[in-house]
Parts: structure tokens; C-alpha cells; sequence
């Protein structure tokens, strides 16, 4: 075990598979010599070299298309995209090629790409270094989507993405890139994609949630159990696409009430595909109406993006609404 | 044509030919022996009786679409006979004459027309959208370009791994509007890897000229930007096609980097079997065909002055493509749909629950009740 903040996982997660699979490479605006805007490739030029990994052309479309292009020939490409709020010029190549490669050629390609990139709020990054597109991808049938909040998670996701055979969209909360540390496994370490992580067990109402908004529901669900005695069970989304639907049926069975946590606009965001499968398959058990906490439905704003994010606050009087409805 | 033609790139609006119609062959031209020249021309003739066929069976409501690729069988054959076995090609739609001249069996492009359960794309794909892995010709989608940047990176991946073989790719003279037109040669331009791109210039994209597609007068030039070698060849010329290719492919197995070649070809046909050219262009392709730009009537002309053509050869392998692909289309007519379950599999390596769910559904519900309300739900 080491200590490691998120952001330190992710590069051990990336050396860890390069050491063990020559198939797999690093691509990306910045990510050679330069190490990466927020330095996730740190030390991989050196250790792997040019061959390996490389800084490219500022096309998206260009960095996902040729990734492509090598997974189709057995390789296993990890490019990143810079900010995800960059990833749309490569949306038709992860849409319409990308997701597709497998079922249109009736199972004879496979494309088991990894698109790296950071994504959300956290850094003042405004409307074009914040958004969170994690929606697009989970609509889109094909791609898995994968949002990890600790560091283990982290490394031990990021394995899994790699060493599988389907693309992945790897989607990683840069406000928490560096904001705490946490045990991480040495050597080989994966985890499964899949699995919802239950942070903490309750009683009287489930949080669904995923990357940096697992932290301010820590935090609101302990002032929720020291202010009023409430008991909330968060659970840790990790892969929204395929989700853990049995993880989310049992847990609003036990508790009788939901509530979904995201940072992204909140008019068809993945909130919304929660609250739709609960209302499917366990509307019977709810006591309270499903209650959404996402991002407002405008562009992410620059000065006044700390009222935009959900925070602890928000989430709190939002359990309090859940837990008072009568 | 030199090494030289290529490394410098010919910008003018040169065009390298070689059937000209002064053209008085003395000798075989360079690298190809006579049994070469009429498997090109019989692969060509392969193409026209397909598509032939193709336009019969969506007339008469027996496939759902077709396109077909009349005016550029030169194109497909000669960049294909310089082809090795494990090379890779990336087509968009007309190509499948590439994917005949490799040898794969007629059944393989007749079930995918059907759609039926024996087609490699099961049924998921229109027509005219063939994959075929065991000789490398991938899978594609109908977006336009895309699949460009795929084999630039295919050919990075083959650079990587030192594995010699060249990647092929072709694309419209519409497709060259497209970002990933853009995307794939700064790829290939950075990184040189073994890949030929050729623009097939058949002057129209479905109904937009080419003069209204581009600025410019020719459309190779576009890579001279990029630092690709670029050329422009007689995309009718079966012999310079074939040549031309050769020479790239031969750069790119030398490690000598990527080469773009515009093919100057022709749409003699509509762009498919819902499009109805003669509201864009009058009668021009129908006049087009069987002149001396025919890429077919060039070859026969030309085989005509070596001594290998005459009226019995001709009918003998006009009689042989049709039995083929007619016997091919038969067969295929007679092969059930797939299974309805199909559609849920080879969306993921394994598929998740919640997808299991929606199959286990529906086959589970409303295919049993589908049977048994046979024609009471007509929409």
C-alpha cells in the first residue's frame, strides 16, 4: 500500500499496465515531454519513450480516430483528451465509430480504446474547463462509463478499462485530482467495472452519487446525522454505464427514499436515468418523492461557479427536504 | 513512373496516364505480364456485372438499397492488384470491388446484401457497408471521413509494432470537406506512418459537383500542405492506377511515409439506389458510359493493341461473373433473417445486465405475442 492522491493513482495505474502489456499506448495535447496539463503522464515519456508515448496534434477527433485505428489492429490505446469539455470535436468519432465498431462489423473488430480526461468543476475553469459530459457517453450504446472518487478506485478502475475489451470513456474529477490522499494497492490492482461502492451504510434515505460530489455528500450526510439523526446511505456510483441497478433497487428498498448528486446540467443529466429506474422497478418502496441535485441548466459559470457545483450545503437541505416530506 | 514523381509531387494539374488513346503498347507495361492485365480487366468486369445484378434486385424489391460504382471499377481493381496479402484497407461504400479482387467468396458480399443471418454485419448494416476481417477490410460507417483517420492510425500501430505491411484508404472528392480529412493527414504528416490515401474524384457527391466542393482545381494539393507526398493520377487508367499505387505502397514498405493519390474518375451511376442523378446532371452518365472513358472500354482497347482481347474472351468472362454472382444471390435470397436476439449481442465483449433484460423482454413477451396475434397489430 502507498498513499497517493487520485491524480498519483492514475499515473501508477498507467506505468503499472505499460510495464505489463507492450500493446498499450499514451497519446494526447501534451502528454509527452510536457507530462500532461495536470502531469497524469508524469514520468511515462521517460520510462516508455517516444514510441510509446507522445504529445500530438491539437485534433481531437484526430487523437480518438487514430486510436481507433490502432485498437482495430490489437494495440491498446489510452489517449487523453485535454478537458472533456474538448472531447465534443471527437464526439462523432466516439459516437458514431468508436461505440459502434464492434456490432457493425457483427463482432469481428473490437475497439477497446480508453479515453482519459478530466472533467467538472474545481479549478475556475469557466464554461469551457468544467463541464461534465458524462450523459452524451451513457446514452450512447457501446461505450462504458467510468467516474472513480478515491484514489483506489482510481488506479484499480483505470487497470480494469485497460486490460478489457470495450471502450471506455475514463472520466476523472480534476477538483479532486489532488485534494487528498488515500491507500492505494502497489503492482497489479484492479477493480472491478460494474460495482456501485457503498461509502457508508443508512437507513433512512440513499444518495447516489459518483466523483467529486461523493465528498460534499460525506460531508452533508454527517451534519444530516449530527444536526437531525438522520441516517444516509451514499453509494458510490463508479461505473454509470453498465450501473449497478441492483446496488441502487436495494438500497432505495431499505431506505424508502432517493436522492441523485451530480454536477452537470440537470435537465437530462444521469440523474434523471437513476430516478427513471427507481420509479421503474421500486416506486413502491419510495416514501418520498426522488429528489435530483445537479448543476443548474445553464453553461458553467467563471465567478460564480461556487454556486453552481453542488455542495454540502445544497445536498443537506435536500436530504432535509426528502426527509421532512410528509 | 520514377520515385521522383512522387517525392516532388506534380502541381500543376498534370495527371499521369498511361492507356492514352495515342497510346501504341509496343511491350507490357512495367511490372505487369499479360495474365496480369486481363485479371485486372476481368476483376473490372467482376465490379460492372455486380452492380448490374445489385440494380436488378433492389428494382424488383428484393434488397432494400444498393450502391453501386459504375465508371470507377479502375479505381478498386488497379489499387487492389498492388495490394498484399496482409495488407489492410479502410473503403467507404465503393469499394467493394476491392474486397471481390482479394479473393473473398461472392457469398460474403451476397448475404450482406441481404442482410440475412449469414452476413458477416448480421443484418445490422445497409447494404454496401461489407466488413471482412481475414483480409483486413474494415468495417465502416456512413458518416463521411471518419474511417480515414482509422487507418492512419492502424498504420501507426503497425510502424510501432515493425510489422511491415501498408494500409489503404479511400475517400470522395465530398469526403475531402471533412475533419477528419483534415485530422488524418496532419496524422500522417506528423507521423509518417505505411498509409496511401486516395481521393476518388468521381466529380460528384451525390449532387454537388466537385467545382462547388473545393476552391481549388485539383484536389491532391490539399495534402501538399500536410508535407504528404501528393499525386494525381488517370483514375480510369487501370495500368496507372495499378502503377501509381505500387509505387506508394512501395514507399511506405521502404518506411518512406505516407502518400496521397487523387483518383480523376467518374460517377457514371446515381450515388445510390435512392438518388435520381438526372435531377442534378441530365443524361451526362448515361452518355458517359461505353466512351473511351470508360475505364472498361479503355482496358479493352488497350488489351485490343497487345493481342489479348477479342469478342469470345470478352463474352466468356462477362458469362462467368454473372454465373457467379447470380448463383451467390440465390443462394443468399433463400438464407433466413437473424434471430431476433441478435440485435442485443456484440454491443459489448459481454453483455450487461440491463441490456439482458431488454432482450430477455422482448423475446420473452413480445415475440410470443407477436405470434400469437399474428396481423392484428399491422403498424
Amino acid at each position: 500500500m502507498a498513499q497517493m492522491t487520485l491524480l498519483q493513482a492514475i499515473n501508477d495505474a498507467l506505468k503499472t499496465e505499460m510495464r505489463r502489456d507492450d500493446r498499450v499506448l499514451v497519446f494526447g495535447e501534451d502528454v509527452g515531454v510536457n507530462e500532461g496539463v495536470f502531469r497524469a503522464t508524469e514520468g511515462l515519456y521517460n520510462e516508455f519513450g517516444e514510441e510509446r508515448v507522445f504529445s500530438t496534434p491539437l485534433t481531437e477527433t484526430g487523437i480518438v480516430g487514430a486510436a481507433i485505428g490502432m485498437a482495430v489492429y490489437g494495440l491498446k490505446p489510452v489517449p487523453e483528451i485535454q478537458f472533456s469539455d474538448f472531447i465534443y470535436p471527437a464526439f462523432d468519432q466516439i459516437v458514431s465509430e468508436l461505440a459502434k465498431f464492434r456490432y457493425r462489423s457483427g463482432g469481428e473488430y473490437t475497439c477497446p480504446v480508453v479515453i482519459r480526461t478530466p472533467y467538472g468543476g474545481g479549478i475556475r475553469g469557466g464554461l469551457y474547463h468544467s463541464q461534465s459530459p458524462e450523459a452524451y457517453f451513457t446514452h450512447t450504446p457501446g461505450l462504458k462509463v467510468v467516474i472513480p472518487s478515491t484514489p483506489e478506485d482510481a488506479k484499480g478502475l483505470l487497470a480494469s478499462a485497460i486490460r478489457g475489451d470495450d471502450p471506455v470513456i475514463f472520466m476523472e474529477p480534476k477538483k479532486i485530482y489532488r485534494a487528498f490522499k488515500g491507500e492505494v494497492p502497489q503492482g497489479d490492482f484492479t477493480v472491478p467495472i460494474g460495482p456501485a461502492r457503498v461509502v457508508q451504510e443508512g437507513t433512512d434515505l440513499s444518495i447516489f452519487c459518483y466523483g467529486a460530489m461523493v465528498e460534499p455528500c460525506k460531508l452533508a450526510a454527517q451534519k444530516a446525522a449530527e444536526k437531525e439523526g438522520w441516517s444516509c446511505e451514499i453509494i458510490d456510483l463508479r461505473t454509470l454505464y453498465p450501473v449497478d441497478e441492483e446496488a441502487i433497487l436495494d438500497s432505495v428498498r431499505k431506505t424508502g427514499r432517493a436522492m441523485i448528486v451530480y454536477e452537470a446540467p440537470k435537465t437530462c443529466g444521469y440523474g434523471a436515468e437513476i430516478a427513471a429506474l427507481i420509479a421503474e422497478r421500486a416506486i413502491e418502496y419510495l416514501e418520498a418523492p426522488v429528489k435530483r441535485i445537479g448543476g443548474f441548466d445553464t453553461p458553467f459559470p467563471y465567478t460564480l461557479e461556487k454556486i453552481y457545483v453542488p455542495d454540502a450545503i445544497r445536498v443537506f437541505l435536500g436530504i432535509k427536504e426528502v426527509l421532512e416530506y410528509e | 513512373m520514377g520515385s521522383q514523381s512522387i517525392e516532388s509531387g506534380n502541381t500543376e494539374t498534370a495527371i499521369f496516364q498511361v492507356m492514352t488513346s495515342a497510346a501504341k503498347p509496343g511491350k507490357l507495361p512495367d511490372g505487369l505480364s499479360e495474365e496480369d492485365i486481363k485479371r485486372m480487366y476481368e476483376g473490372m468486369v467482376m465490379v460492372r456485372a455486380y452492380d448490374e445484378r445489385q440494380k436488378n434486385l433492389q428494382r424488383s424489391g428484393r434488397i432494400g438499397f444498393c450502391v453501386t460504382s459504375t465508371g470507377e471499377e479502375a479505381v478498386q481493381i488497379g489499387t487492389a492488384h498492388a495490394l498484399q496479402a496482409n495488407d489492410w484497407v479502410y473503403p467507404y461504400y465503393r469499394q467493394y470491388g476491392v474486397l471481390m479482387y482479394r479473393g473473398v467468396p461472392m457469398d460474403v458480399l451476397a448475404n450482406h446484401l441481404y442482410g440475412n443471418e449469414d452476413d458477416l454485419a448480421k443484418g445490422r448494416q445497409m447494404p454496401a457497408h461489407y466488413t471482412h476481417k481475414d483480409t483486413h477490410f474494415v468495417s465502416f460507417s456512413s458518416v463521411i471521413g471518419t474511417h480515414l483517420i482509422h487507418a492512419v492510425g492502424t498504420a501507426m500501430a503497425a510502424k510501432y509494432r515493425k510489422e511491415p505491411c501498408v494500409v489503404v484508404t479511400y475517400i470522395g472528392d465530398g469526403g475531402t470537406s471533412s475533419s477528419d480529412f483534415h485530422s488524418s493527414l496532419t496524422f500522417a504528416g506528423v507521423y509518417k506512418p505505411p498509409v496511401v490515401l486516395f481521393i476518388v474524384n468521381n466529380q460528384y457527391a451525390i449532387s454537388l459537383p466537385v467545382s462547388k466542393q473545393c476552391g481549388a482545381d485539383t484536389l491532391y494539393t490539399k495534402g501538399l500542405g500536410y508535407g504528404v507526398p501528393s499525386i494525381r493520377v488517370d483514375g480510369n487508367d487501370v495500368i496507372a492506377v495499378y502503377q501509381a499505387s505500387r509505387e506508394a505502397y512501395a514507399r511506405a514498405r521502404a518506411g518512406e511515409g505516407p502518400t496521397l493519390i487523387e483518383l480523376y474518375t467518374y460517377r457514371a451511376g446515381p450515388h445510390s439506389s435512392s438518388d435520381d442523378p438526372t435531377r442534378y446532371r441530365g443524361a451526362e452518365g448515361e452518355q458517359w458510359l461505353d466512351t473511351e472513358k470508360d475505364p472498361l472500354v479503355r482496358a479493352r482497347l488497350y488489351m485490343q493493341k497487345l493481342g489479348i482481347w477479342d469478342e469470345a474472351y470478352e463474352e466468356q468472362v462477362w458469362e462467368e461473373a454473372r454465373t457467379r454472382i447470380n448463383l451467390a444471390t440465390s443462394e443468399a435470397e433463400k438464407i433466413e433473417e437473424p434471430d431476433w436476439g441478435t440485435l442485443f449481442d456484440d454491443v459489448y465483449a459481454e453483455m450487461p445486465p440491463a441490456l439482458a433484460r431488454q432482450r430477455d423482454e422482448l423475446l420473452e413477451k413480445e415475440q410470443g405475442f407477436e405470434r400469437e396475434h399474428e396481423g392484428e397489430f399491422p403498424l
